[in-house]
């Protein structure tokens, strides 16, 4: 049970939902836009958030698209990771969907929720990160269309007001060779240790990685090393793992120490399979 | 657009009849199913969407009723256990296989599965099976027979497939 009351909104259009968004904000309160909603649900139960108002966007048809054009394949906000994963249309995104939460969870968590989730992981935003994605993004000054990664800096940098409306993936990332592990501690199903996703363009591996520092990110440093080839495979694994942006990420399932003794024995594992072709 | 603040009528769709009930927009599915409508299968766990014992069916997919909002399944398809109506093949094969201890998880059990079949008419691989098994927790460990239930609720679809 949730022990304090909020407004709810379902809007049928942007504009609908950012004046429901702001006329809550100009009353003082706290405005959520809501999707999924496991989150907000479970974070609120526990009186760790205490929305006023919460503005359901699954009935918005431009957050709901799940279609490829001549040049993207565009992903709603409000897509499911189960409708994602099901349609199979960029395999490395149903990779890292499917192993976030459990099944049924999966049926109800939006790609724009993980993305803007205060869980520390959001493991959706690698294949992102790794695709030269775009972001269209609407609010109070309209919408607008950037890189992915110029709104994106480990969270999502969204301005007051401003909702995910959809992503667009570039074709040529759809069929690009791909890699995807996930490590835990213990269950199949939990956060992760770490996670790591990878894509070959060209000749070149490009890199991202989730749990290793407290914020998922892709280092074009670390591509840089690992790419080079004058290096042994081991030098380079060692090499990657000095150069991480931030501190290690340690909790209670992991300390910082051993989830640096995995990333480095899982690099050598990925720069093996990808030298012997197995990417 | 809809629009609730403070305590509203809404009407829901559950076991196919249209229920109406008051609620306030912060009420669970779970609670205004258990508490205004008595229909008690879909069971309070950790209330958290991690144990899966609230688990129901929402248009055909399994969803946990604690992390949904009542005023969210408006317009939507609820089904519980209380609508498969005690012969439902799922639950036939539960029986038959002794796939439950205390039964606490078991309704959660039976709407995932029930889920699964109306998804995937024919047994899909082991691995998939596992993966949509893996949303509920049993604490007595029946795991090994509810395996075997999924077999037997899927027996029909594989003998057609043999005789193929």
């Amino acid at each position: 049970m949730i022990a304090f009351d909020f407004d709810y909104y379902r809007p049928a259009t942007l504009d609908d939902a950012v004046d429901a968004f702001l006329q809550a904000e100009s009353k003082g309160g706290d405005a959520l836009y809501y999707a999924g909603g496991s989150e907000i649900i479970s974070m609120s139960r526990v009186g760790s958030i205490e929305p006023s108002a919460v503005i359901d966007i699954k009935n918005i048809p431009e957050c709901s698209d799940l279609i490829i054009d001549k040049k993207h394949l565009n992903i709603g906000s409000v897509c499911t990771l189960y409708q994602i994963s099901e349609s199979n249309l960029f395999p490395l995104m149903k990779l890292s969907c499917g192993r976030i939460a459990d099944h049924t969870n999966q049926c109800r968590i939006t790609l724009g929720g993980n993305l803007c989730g205060s869980i520390i992981y959001r493991e959706t935003s690698l294949p992102l990160l790794l695709s030269d994605a775009h972001i269209t993004l609407y609010g109070k000054d309209g919408k607008r269309k950037v890189p992915f990664d110029s709104v994106f800096n480990g969270r999502m940098q969204l301005s007051s007001s401003e909702m995910i409306v959809k992503i667009h993936i570039p074709i040529w990332a759809l069929s690009a060779p791909y890699f995807h592990i996930k490590k835990t501690a213990n269950e199949k199903i939990d956060y992760p240790l770490i996670s790591i996703a990878a894509i070959i363009k060209g000749d070149y591996i490009r890199i991202a990685f989730s749990g290793v520092c407290s914020f998922p990110f892709r280092s074009k440093k670390i591509e840089k090393v690992l790419n080079d080839r004058s290096n042994s495979i081991k030098n380079r694994a060692r090499r990657a793992i000095s150069l991480l942006p931030d501190e290690v990420h340690s909790d209670g399932e992991s300390s910082g120490e051993y989830r640096l003794f995995v990333l480095e024995n899982t690099l050598l594992e990925i720069l093996k399979r990808w030298e012997n072709g197995r990417i | 657009m809809v629009e609730y603040r403070g305590k509203s009528i809404i009407s829901l769709n559950v076991n196919g009849e249209m229920h109406e009930v008051t609620v306030r927009p912060s009420d669970t599915l779970l609670d205004v199913l258990r508490e205004q409508l008595g229909l008690t299968s879909a069971k309070p766990g950790c209330l958290n969407g991690d144990c899966g014992a609230c688990t129901i069916a929402v248009d055909g997919l399994p969803m946990k009723s604690c992390l949904m909002l009542a005023v969210e399944a408006q317009g939507h398809e609820i089904l519980t256990v209380e609508g498969l109506g005690g012969m439902d093949k799922v639950q036939k094969a539960f029986v038959d296989a002794n796939a439950f201890q205390c039964g606490y998880c078991t309704s959660g059990f039976l709407m995932v599965l029930h889920a699964l079949r109306t998804q995937k008419p024919i047994m899909p691989a082991e691995i998939e099976v596992e993966e949509w098994l893996q949303s509920n927790i049993c604490r007595c460990t029946s795991y090994q027979e509810i395996r075997s239930a999924v077999k037997l609720m899927y027996d029909d679809t594989l003998s057609n497939k043999a005789n193929q």
